[in-house]
């Protein structure tokens, strides 16, 4: 374990000094290798899939932080994220409502969630609508807990969507685009590629045209969302993702999208796409 | 009590006679500062951890006061030499008057 970890900390050092002496000029991702609590190898940057036009691999944003940041990530222990999951786990267990039902009555174990988070958002049939994790967990909730919805982007929906995230930690994102899903791709693909805001910005100006160079004091990453719920440093929560795309759009100057309304689903979907074949890393830790 | 404290702790379980051993701990807890305000503009009263303390079969370790302005979910990391097999004891003390313990067991060979 010692000499791994020497190791390990040895590559950091070596591949920080390369890298330091390119950043000046373009890009800020490194060429470390993410292994959490020593054991689970995650793939952080893979080719990109053939309907992405605009970019040649897909990186995941664990490579555009600092290497201090980075090592929070890759211990539980030290990965403030997990006191979410910690907390998800809690509220998986407790059974509540008329009902008298908690999570584990009908899913069992949190395990049984191993894989959920890698296709999500998807078509649902039987609503005939895009459901992200969140409809999911908001749906078993009303209709089979019998108890109030929790709100879209509120703490204990974060925390529980970190909890079922970490079920499918390592395994590739592969979330469907075609068949029913595919106008809302499309819906998608078209926010994305639109400058809104008075800045007059899309989400491909700064995460497609510009990932690797500064923002302000910052780097800008492709902005993946393999990595949802994040651990922000910055207001030391778990963030969902249409708390990130709202901040997103608000730093274009622009009127936000509703968390959880139609439009951010159809981005949720494009935007995990582009990341199919990174791993879950939910709760990932940024800045 | 708080809501939501948690304290969670990491100590190896065995070292040898004498080893440096790193320590480290992380509490789940909410710090709030005494200067915001709710929304109807009234100030939050001060809620945080003030005091964490270590102690090595019954010798103290660390003994940390805190202060406002310190992060949300407070994380300490700190080395300690280990003479012999014995149990850590972790103590944290809030501002309303709760104590939080935890303890870890190490084996000295």
């Amino acid at each position: 374990m010692k000499i791994s970890n020497l190791h390990r900390f040895v590559q950091i050092a070596v591949t920080a000094s390369v890298v330091s002496g390119v950043a000046s000029i373009a890009n800020a991702q490194d060429n470390d290798s993410l292994v959490l609590n020593g054991e689970i190898e995650m793939v952080t940057r893979t080719a990109a899939p053939a309907y992405i036009d605009g970019l040649d691999e897909v990186i995941s944003g664990w490579h555009f932080r600092s290497d201090e940041t980075q090592a929070l990530q890759m211990d539980d222990f030290d990965n403030s994220g997990m006191l979410g999951v910690d907390a998800g786990q809690e509220a998986w267990d407790t059974v509540q409502g008329p009902e008298q039902k908690s999570c584990a009555s009908c899913h069992g174990d949190v395990s049984s969630m191993e894989g959920v988070r890698t296709v999500m958002p998807k078509y649902n049939e039987e609503a005939a609508d895009l459901w992200t994790l969140e409809d999911y967990i908001n749906n078993c909730r009303t209709e089979r807990q019998n108890v109030e919805a929790w709100g879209y982007t509120s703490g204990p929906m974060t925390n529980m969507a970190a909890l079922i995230a970490v079920q499918s930690r390592g395994m590739p994102m592969n979330v469907a685009i075609d068949g029913p899903a595919a106008p809302f791709w499309e819906q998608g693909r078209e926010m994305y590629y639109t400058r809104t805001g008075v800045l007059e910005l899309s989400c491909a100006s700064c995460h497609e045209q510009s990932a690797g160079l500064h923002i302000r004091a910052d780097h800008l990453s492709q902005g993946q969302i393999n990595g949802f719920p994040a651990y922000r440093l910055k207001n030391a929560k778990l963030n969902g993702i249409h708390a990130r795309f709202k901040g997103c759009v608000r730093d274009t100057k622009a009127e936000t999208y509703k968390p959880g309304g139609p439009e951010f689903h159809a981005l949720e979907l494009y935007v995990a796409s582009r990341g199919n074949g990174l791993s879950v890393e939910g709760p990932s830790v940024r800045n | 009590m708080a809501s939501g404290v948690k304290p969670r702790v990491k100590v190896p379980k065995t070292a040898a006679a004498g080893e440096v051993i790193t320590i480290k701990t992380l509490i789940s807890h909410k710090m709030e500062s005494g200067q915001r305000k709710d929304s109807d503009g009234n100030i939050i009263p001060q809620s945080i951890i003030n005091t964490f303390t270590c102690d090595f079969n019954g010798q103290n370790v660390i003994n940390v006061e805190l202060h406002g302005a310190i992060s949300t979910n407070p994380y300490f990391q700190f080395e300690a030499t280990v003479p012999e097999s014995g149990e850590f004891t972790f103590t944290w003390q809030d501002d309303d008057g709760s104590t939080y313990t935890d303890s870890k067991s190490i084996a000295v060979s």
